[in-house]
């Protein structure tokens, strides 16, 4: 008896769905024919980053910074192929995890977003590259520096940071040249990040001429470093230099103290953080990081965002935010260009973007890649981060540096 | 050879922390036959807690042993009452009942555990203050701090402490009864669910003092470092012979010294093709390897159809 | 499931109309929902395929296995070096999946072999181990010589396909979109329908029944004839080739497997699958694992919930996942031990548990 409903709602199904596939098609062509010249278009743009899990400061950072430049967009009245745009941000959760990322990405596509900035992490940017790829859904990454995501062959595929093959060549010559390290050891905490900037340094000051004693490898969830250590105490190194984020590195230069370690000690800008200086208490003294981008109150609109930013959101600029808000701006900047909001109307403009943005001049190269994304070196200096040297790499220092 | 010395005393102290959390472990199982697998966590909780009453503490200026002395009594307080109600609420209704019901329960107690402290604490680390500052004893080519020594000394004092009562005391004897046959300690006047309970306040107040010594050691404290702490604590539990409290203290000894050398020597002995990155597996692999071959450990006795 | 409706015709009928629903519920999902809901299912389906290998290891033979995703990880690197740039090899599904849960299959009795005398819960840290070990050498295996491309992973994997016929492209059918989410649903339905095919086969099977006599008592399992070595190895091959089977499907489905999707948590998660479902009864795993799967994404409201109803975001979505995760695990086991939907046999072992012990 109970099954009778069941046959009857599988029918009703069937009889709805054929109708249902078919008017899947059209909604785009709807798109196309609603905006009649006077009239306002609504563009979509996604921001997809981990807002929740232990990565959310960094997500929440990133999607404040995309919903900043859309707020600007709109306050500036922009008027892309004759008609006034209105910009609204659709934002989403990845939860810093690769399936859901995909689930994500899914949803974006699902809701016509126009372009995408996201994702944070490079596990979650790389398969979900895939779904914006095939739905011809242009994304920028903020944040993602693993070298594979733009080496995927997507025409889809950008981003506003400097790869991991960008940042440690970069690190490993300030090491090599500036630091005249001649005895270096590198550790990495095994994850994608911590592992291609410090092979791409090892590679760099190999090069250089300098010695490489030992290559360690630790986890990003370990806090005893000891063994390692004492290892590499061992071998009398005059640098080390560790690929990995903060709650590695604080304990680390800690216990390199408390073994007596007196090698000087770098890294990625995973570790270019406030929060390394308290863990690392005044071991961290001294202490080198590089970080994509010029410092942000030497970024060309820096200043004026930070103030925004900060009367916006009442926090201080965690990261990427900068990298968000530019993306945003490239976008549209490509749309004016192409005098059109179409996904396939502007993306070839996207590669030839010539922009001055937050972060300072944006260009990609045929891969996607940021051009010469200028890197700067920090020092910690009596508990406090302070900027070194400004480098681009294969270039000249900038000049913003010299200043 | 100074080299190797030094990773000898990494080894010990990081070896002294692993049998001090190992004891709750085998505490537990001798009597239940249960792994409490939330333990680890129960220590996490207990560091945590330290590390927040000592920063409370050290901010308003009060001398550094009371700061330091006030942060244990805290994290004592805050594990025993977890680790009694953990027991009691999740643990005792199933006493009888299959096996794999209170294994199960532990790893749900572990996920709320760990989850709970997210919320309390966030996710981020957290970082000790210095409350001393450590200074460093140099002593032939070995170096360490006062620090080190100092939790070392702490952990042998309070697991030769620990040994006696379960020797000489009344309750030890209890507690030895029961792990024997809880159904015989019965007839025998012996209050079973007190000594259970009591094995739980037991084990959760040294592993409240070994979570506070984490903290203390490497400065940082963060929700998830409880798991790791304990599947290393249970290798050392199963290494010594799981249920035999001496046997716990050798395996966490023992495992402290080899994780120490395998991480220090591994890529040079294998040429290469093994580093540092397998120092966990290393872990692991003794673990299986003594569970397949002698799952009585070092020390155990038979235990029979038990494993 | 099968004895509820007696009359053949009516039995068809319900057959009929349940293939019907499930033929139509991707386009009707993708008309009301999205396209993301399709995905949603899709992923909840792989979910069934591992609870229901789990299943066979814990629910039919009683062995807590810690390290089940060690099988799903196995098998989807098996198929993304099998058919990927990583080596040049663009091995054809039709045998690199085969080979993907033979793999598997291949470390389950690698995993059971050695274990077979332990019981409960020695072997549930056994088998922990054993995941975090194989998690580790994948995360690892970059160097000296670059196998598993390390924590990077692998990118760029091969869809499922024959000849032209990619399952990532999207086609016309007679007027029906049908893309990749859609055609990835009736490959992963087929195999969960054969999984719960064989699932069922199995448990009243005279291996079925060898495993559940093990589970209840192994000694006397063993004196009433039972090889109770094969049956168990056999168990977690059995176990190991779906994980392996769900693996290599998720690496095609994918693109892009590494090692962050394989860890010890997600173990956990199937395990709760299992045990949220119902141990041994297959409705029950396929339960837990679609109730599990949705419930992540139904919390996502939670987050804007909160902040409607009381001014901010107490509770991370994400945490409360975990939390109630923890909490069904704890409730479970004191009030429901069986699962929601337990199977007869394993209602009776839990209710009568003052007996069960006094057997070991």
């Amino acid at each position: 008896m109970v099954r009778a409903p069941v046959i009857g709602l599988g029918l009703a199904l069937a009889l709805i769905l054929p109708g249902c596939g078919k008017e899947a098609p059209p909604p785009p062509q709807k798109q196309v024919a609603t905006p009649q010249p006077p009239e306002a278009v609504t563009v979509k743009i996604g921001s997809a980053s981990p807002l929740t899990g232990p990565q959310a400061h960094i997500g929440i950072d990133i999607r404040n910074g995309v919903q900043l430049a859309i707020e600007d967009a709109n306050a500036a009245n922009i008027e892309i192929g004759g008609r006034k745009v209105k910009f609204e941000l659709v934002a989403e959760d990845d939860e810093a995890n690769p399936t859901k990322a995909t689930t994500v990405a899914q949803k974006l596509v699902d809701a016509k977003v126009s372009a995408v900035v996201g994702h944070f992490n490079s596990g979650a940017s790389i398969p979900a590259s895939k779904i914006y790829s095939d739905a011809g859904v242009p994304q920028i990454s903020p944040s993602s520096t693993n070298p594979k995501y733009t080496l995927q062959g997507f025409k889809t595929t950008f981003r506003v940071v400097a790869h991991d093959d960008q940042q440690g060549p970069t690190l490993g010559r300030y090491a090599a040249g500036a630091v005249k390290a001649k005895r270096v050891a590198v550790i990495d905490d095994s994850t994608a990040y911590g592992q291609g900037i410090a092979d791409a340094f090892e590679a760099t000051v190999k090069a250089a001429g300098a010695k490489v004693l030992a290559r360690e490898h630790t986890t990003d969830k370990d806090t005893d470093f000891k063994a390692i250590l004492t290892k590499i105490k061992g071998l009398k190194p005059d640098l080390i230099m560790f690929g990995g984020i903060d709650p590695q590195a604080g304990p680390m230069v800690k216990q390199m103290a408390q073994l007596g370690i007196k090698a000087k000690f770098m890294g990625g800008d995973g570790i270019q953080t406030p929060n390394f200086i308290k863990l690392g208490g005044d071991a961290a003294e001294g202490v080198m990081a590089s970080i994509p981008g010029l410092p942000k109150d030497q970024m060309p609109g820096g200043k004026a965002f930070l103030d925004k930013y900060k009367a916006k959101f009442n926090a201080e600029v965690e990261l990427y935010a900068p990298m968000g808000y530019d993306a945003v701006m490239v976008f549209i900047d490509a749309m004016k260009r192409a005098g059109s909001t179409e996904p396939a109307k502007f993306l070839p403009e996207l590669g030839k973007t010539r922009y001055q943005g937050v972060i300072g001049p944006i260009a990609f190269d045929d891969k996607g890649d940021l051009v010469n994304g200028p890197i700067t070196i920090y020092v910690v200096k009596s508990g406090k981060w302070d900027p070194l040297e400004t480098v681009t790499p294969g270039g000249a220092p900038s000049a913003e540096a010299k200043k | 050879m100074d080299i190797f010395l030094q990773q000898l005393v990494n080894g010990l102290v990081l070896g002294s922390i692993y049998a001090l959390v190992a004891l709750g472990y085998t505490m537990v199982y001798g009597i239940l036959g249960l792994i409490n697998f939330a333990h680890g966590d129960i220590c996490m909780i207990g560091a945590l807690t330290a590390l927040t009453v000592a920063q409370a503490l050290a901010a308003m200026g009060l001398p550094p042993p009371l700061v330091l002395a006030l942060a244990a009594l805290a994290a004592v307080l805050v594990c025993v009452a977890l680790g009694v109600s953990i027991e009691r609420v999740a643990y005792r209704p199933l006493r009888r009942a299959p096996r794999l019901a209170p294994l199960i329960t532990a790893i749900g107690v572990s996920v709320l555990l760990q989850y709970s402290a997210a919320l309390v604490w966030g996710k981020q680390y957290l970082s000790m203050p210095e409350v001393v500052k450590p200074s460093a004893i140099v002593w032939g080519g070995v170096q360490l701090t006062d620090l080190q020594a100092f939790i070392f000394l702490l952990a042998c004092a309070l697991m030769g402490a620990l040994l006696w009562f379960i020797q000489s005391s009344r309750m030890g004897r209890a507690m030895r009864a029961t792990e024997q046959n809880p159904d015989v300690a019965g007839l025998m006047g012996v209050n079973v669910n007190h000594v259970i309970a009591f094995t739980f306040l037991l084990g959760s107040a040294v592993g409240a003092i070994a979570g506070m010594m984490v903290v203390l050691y490497y400065g940082v404290g963060h929700y998830f470092m409880g798991f790791m702490l304990g599947l290393k604590a249970f290798t050392a539990a199963v290494l010594g012979g799981i249920g035999n409290v001496a046997g716990a203290m050798l395996g966490g000894l023992l495992l402290g010294v080899v994780e120490s050398l395998a991480a220090g020597y591994i890529g040079d002995l294998t040429g290469g093709v093994l580093g540092s990155n397998y120092r966990d597996v290393f872990a692991f692999l003794v673990l299986i390897g003594v569970l397949v071959f002698r799952p009585s450990g070092i020390m155990g006795q038979h235990t029979g159809d038990r494993a | 499931m099968s004895g509820a409706i007696r009359d053949p015709r009516l039995r068809w009928a319900a057959v009929f109309a349940a293939a019907v629903v499930l033929i139509a519920l991707p386009f009707a999902v993708d008309a009301v929902l999205g396209r993301a809901w399709v995905r949603i299912i899709d992923v909840a389906l792989l979910f069934i395929l591992l609870g229901l290998g789990l299943n066979i290891v814990v629910g039919y033979a009683g062995l807590l296995d810690l390290g089940y995703i060690a099988f799903f990880a196995v098998g989807a690197y098996s198929y993304a070096l099998l058919a990927s740039p990583q080596f040049g090899l663009h091995g054809s599904f039709v045998v690199v999946l085969p080979l993907a849960a033979l793999v598997a299959a291949a470390f389950g009795v690698l995993l059971g072999a050695p274990t077979l005398k332990l019981r409960g819960d020695y072997l549930a840290i056994v088998t922990l181990g054993f995941g975090e070990i194989i998690r580790i050498c994948l995360n690892n295996l970059n160097r000296p010589v670059n196998i598993t491309n390390g924590p990077q992973g692998i990118t760029l994997i091969d869809p499922l396909a024959i000849g032209d016929i990619a399952l990532n492209k999207t086609y016309t059918i007679a007027g029906f979109t049908v893309a990749p989410v859609h055609s990835y649903y009736f490959v992963f339905l087929a195999c969960a329908a054969a999984s719960i095919f064989i699932s069922l086969r199995l448990e009243d099977s005279r291996i079925g029944r060898a495993w559940i006599a093990i589970r209840e008592d192994e000694l006397a399992a063993g004196s009433m004839g039972i090889n109770t070595r094969n049956v168990k190895l056999l168990a977690f091959a059995m176990g190991a080739t779906f994980g392996g089977l769900a693996g290599g499907l998720f690496a095609s489905f994918q693109g892009f497997v590494s090692p962050e999707s394989f860890t010890l948590l997600d173990s956990i998660m199937v395990l709760c699958m299992v045990v949220l479902g119902g141990m041994g009864n297959v409705g029950g795993v396929v339960l837990g694992a679609a109730l599990l799967t949705a419930l992540p994404e139904a919390l996502r409201y939670a987050g804007p919930l909160q902040k409607q109803w009381l001014g901010d975001v107490y509770i991370d979505p994400s945490d409360l996942r975990m939390l109630l995760f923890g909490l069904a695990l704890v409730l479970m086991m004191l009030f429901r031990p069986a699962g929601l939907w337990p199977s007869t046999l394993r209602r009776r072992e839990f209710a009568g548990g003052e007996d069960a012990h006094a057997a070991q």
